[in-house]
């Protein structure tokens, strides 16, 4: 997997060992580009490669810290972490604007976490507490922040797609230059709705960005077989929504493939589709065991395609960033971690009252 | 033989309408396909088409005839060789159709089995399962409610939700319109007659059929804040958007701790119009009235549709808007002026009374009021009560009569399990168990699925013998 794609046109010089290189639009027309291409991957400065670091390590840790604490009964019902995709949403991030809205399905720690969500929060969300982004109301799959431009955390599959592109819809109406990035996985890529959402996102031009995170598995079901078109770049095509398949394990592939999309759709010019090839490492949720791929290939993906391993080897080889600093890195994570982990376990149920509010809100006095 | 040319009925629900205009003038041959006359409803503009051959002998209706029945003969056509005066001085009636050539005849032909007291339903029309009365049951008086020193005007439904959309629209930009056929088509059902030509293409959006989707779409706009009127077409169409409405729309505001608010009303039209079948049929206040996190309405009368729906428009809460298509053209009176409100949650005594309580909503109060005159001839004074919504719903006014009467009658048109009645019973032996003298009946829509053939759909209906018989069991008598 993990072909690294691009458009045709080249932009960077070649820095890293050259991956075979796709081209995926639907615009430049089905398969005319299949053909391997020299790789144009993007460099990142030493400060953008840094960024990333932190930013994918924050949200492993932080995942691992959560499957540890689902272990010991302190989050319960479902709990999927985003181990091994971190370079998705932290790539798209990278080529974000403040005021730009994300969405996601269940599987979205790590969206909040990318989003600038506190670390505690999150994770008192998840145990359930008063101190978490929906007052424990809302759990693992249902957390929002209006001040960071997160809308879910949503537990429907393939829900998000259609709210994303509503987000898409109030950015057009209001005509403020945001765009909605709108992730979802390769199993919600079948839903009739993600098209019935297509169809008007290019109908009428919205500035949305799906971004299809194609992890292998709808949860115990393979791409091959669930999808009669497993490449989901070209899902838009009757549509006419241009589309790539972009390494999502690179985030720096994400980062530029990112860029590109956000600003097609902020330009007016309407949705963009990056099929975001990706990877999860641990099972769909916490309680499944994972028996429907082979022990190899996780271990494969693991040591030949870890987002976090990439730039970290980038920053030792060709940043010289040393030992103690990266160590500075991860000790600073992990207190962030497990200062989370410490406030989610000791912060308070919500209150009893918690129970009958929220539902509705008072309407303003006419 | 001549041929009578009747006034054809062009949706399911017309009972009525204008000769608008004669394109053929007595005398004139006409041949099949020939376009011959204009018809208006107070949704549309159609051509008559003539089905035979002839000449056209006399024109029975005139031009610019208003509330003409439909199957009222409007002319009469001669065939080839026959002698056209003749036919004409036979007149209409030939074909066994009654002459209706006036529009006051004609006003007064269309009594019906769904709505009306049964001293008028005699014609022959009355095996329609539709009834159209052209204004407000006397017992029925809103104005307690309207403004003082407002103008009041005598507006259908369907223009009151119309007024009510526009006036919102004007007030808050964040206000928008979507749906299937709002805009360029002004309106499956010509709620939206006008918005586009007022607002433009971006707040009056014409949606694919997609209702899964636009619902989603709505409901993603209405989290940051817009205020959009997302419309069904019919309620049974949004049974594919019905995840997004409840699961989205109703359940985030909990989810979220509060933070994301999802200001949006769905609208539209819900439960059985005319012989349209178990799939366009479905009347849905039942389910939505379970879900917290919604509001329902489903007014009756145009004053309380206009005012409930600006409020619904207000409201920062979703709300399910359902209206009934068979009450879109009935005309009630309605204060003019843009600040007229109807607080959601609020039930409204429709007619006082002392002895039984009926409570209903929607089109089932045409079988509650039209129950009370009946029993009011019988001596039994019926106290009606007009919910208006449903969920939260007002059982207090409903308590409140009881007290009075103790004994109370639910009518409602969906179906009986679980229903909107089974409801009001249950809130009724909690909070005025004590107050009943006899046990609380209801009347409701059969437990089948619509059926199509007109007896059958008239059996499955409720009716207003139904609701007097229940109201007399209650009452001993």
């Amino acid at each position: 997997m993990a072909v690294a794609a691009r458009k045709t046109k080249a932009a960077a010089p070649v820095k890293s060992a050259a991956k075979p290189a796709k081209a995926r639009t639907a615009k430049a027309g089905a398969d005319k580009a299949s053909t391997a291409a020299p790789s144009n991957m993007a460099v990142f400065t030493k400060e953008e490669d840094l960024h990333a670091y932190r930013e994918m390590l924050l949200i492993r840790r932080f995942e691992e810290k959560a499957g540890q604490m689902y272990g010991m009964g302190l989050i319960g019902g479902f709990c999927h972490l985003y181990i091994g995709q971190e370079a998705v949403v932290v790539g798209m991030q990278m080529a974000s604007k403040e005021g730009d809205q994300v969405i996601t399905g269940y599987r979205d720690h790590g969206h909040m976490l990318a989003c600038g969500m506190e670390s505690r929060g999150v994770m008192a969300e998840l145990t359930g507490r008063r101190g978490g982004y929906s007052r424990g109301k809302g759990g693992s799959m249902h957390m929002f922040s209006r001040e960071k431009n997160f809308y879910g955390g949503h537990g429907i599959v393939g829900a998000q797609v259609s709210l994303g592109t509503g987000l898409g819809f109030a950015n057009w109406y209001r005509e403020d230059g945001r765009v909605s990035l709108a992730y979802f996985g390769d199993g919600a890529a079948n839903q009739g709705q993600v098209y019935e959402s297509f169809n008007m996102a290019q109908l009428w031009k919205l500035p949305v960005v799906f971004i299809i995170e194609n992890n292998r598995y709808a949860m115990g079901t393979s791409v091959n077989r669930a999808s009669a078109q497993t490449d989901f770049s070209r899902r838009g095509v009757s549509f006419g929504i241009p589309g790539e398949q972009v390494d999502g394990m690179d985030v720096r592939a994400v980062r530029d493939a990112a860029t590109r999309a956000i600003e097609h759709a902020r330009s007016g010019q309407g949705p963009y589709i990056l099929e975001m090839q990706t990877y999860r490492y641990r099972g769909h949720s916490m309680s499944d065991p994972a028996k429907y791929r082979s022990k190899d290939e996780v271990q494969r993906m693991r040591e030949e395609h870890d987002p976090i391993e990439q730039v970290r080897g980038r920053l030792t080889r060709e940043f010289k960033v040393g030992e103690d600093e990266l160590k500075a890195i991860d000790a600073k994570v992990r207190e962030i971690v497990n200062d989370a982990a410490e406030f989610a376990t000791h912060d308070p149920e919500p209150d009893a009252s918690e129970l009958f509010t929220d539902i509705l809100l008072e309407p303003a006095k006419a | 033989m001549p041929i009578d040319i009747l006034m054809p009925a062009l949706s399911p629900t017309m009972e009525q309408g204008k000769l608008a205009k004669w394109l053929k003038a007595e005398g004139a041959s006409v041949k099949a396909g020939d376009i011959i006359a204009e018809i208006e409803t107070d949704k549309a503009t159609m051509e008559v088409e003539a089905v035979d051959e002839g000449i056209l002998a006399k024109i029975l209706v005139a031009d610019g005839t208003e509330n003409v029945a439909v199957n009222t003969p409007i002319g009469i056509i001669a065939a080839e060789g026959e002698d056209a005066k003749a036919a004409a001085s036979g007149g209409a009636g030939q074909a066994g159709k009654p002459a209706a050539s006036s529009p006051q005849a004609a006003q007064s032909a269309p009594p019906a089995a769904v709505g009306e007291a049964p001293q008028v339903a005699a014609a022959p029309k009355a095996e329609s399962a539709v009834a159209n009365p052209p204004a407000t049951p006397k017992s029925y008086d809103a104005s307690a409610e309207f403004p003082a020193g407002a103008e009041i005007v005598s507006m259908t439904v369907r223009e009151a939700l119309r007024d009510a959309m526009a006036e919102e629209m004007r007030r808050d930009g964040d206000v928008f319109v979507m749906g299937e056929e709002v805009a360029e088509y002004q309106g499956a059902y010509k709620v939206t007659q006008g918005l586009l030509q007022e607002f433009g293409a971006k707040r009056v959006i014409d949606t694919p059929i997609t209702e899964h989707g636009f619902a989603g779409i709505g409901v993603g706009a209405a989290l940051t804040g817009l205020k959009p009127i997302v419309e069904f077409m019919t309620f049974n169409f949004a049974m594919q958007a019905i995840d997004q409405i409840i699961n989205s729309a109703a359940k985030t505001l909990y989810m979220s701790g509060g933070q994301m608010g999802c200001p949006i009303v769905f609208r539209g039209p819900n439960g059985a119009a005319a012989r349209v079948g178990a799939q366009h049929s479905h009347d849905y206040a039942a389910w939505y009235s379970n879900v917290p996190g919604l509001k329902v309405v489903m007014p009756y009368s145009a004053s309380d549709a206009k005012g409930l729906l600006k409020s619904a428009i207000r409201d920062p809460n979703p709300i399910i808007f359902l209206e009934n298509e068979i009450l879109y053209g009935r005309s009630f009176d309605v204060p003019k002026g843009d600040d007229f409100l109807i607080p959601i949650g609020k039930a409204k005594v429709a007619r006082p009374g002392t002895d039984v309580t009926i409570v209903s909503f929607g089109i089932g109060m045409t079988y509650a009021l039209g129950a009370a005159e009946a029993l009011a001839k019988e001596g039994i004074e019926a106290e009606v009560i007009d919910l208006r919504t449903i969920r939260p719903m007002d059982i207090e006014t409903v308590v409140a009569s009881i007290r009075k009467t103790n004994r109370c009658v639910a009518v409602e048109e969906g179906f009986p399990q679980s229903g909107v009645t089974a409801e009001i019973g249950m809130k009724i032996m909690e909070a005025a168990f004590d107050y009943l003298d006899a046990p609380v009946a209801r009347v409701t829509g059969k437990d089948v699925p619509m059926p199509y053939a007109a007896n059958l759909e008239k059996l499955a209906l409720p009716n207003i013998g139904e609701v007097v018989a229940a109201a007399k069991a209650v009452c001993y008598r």
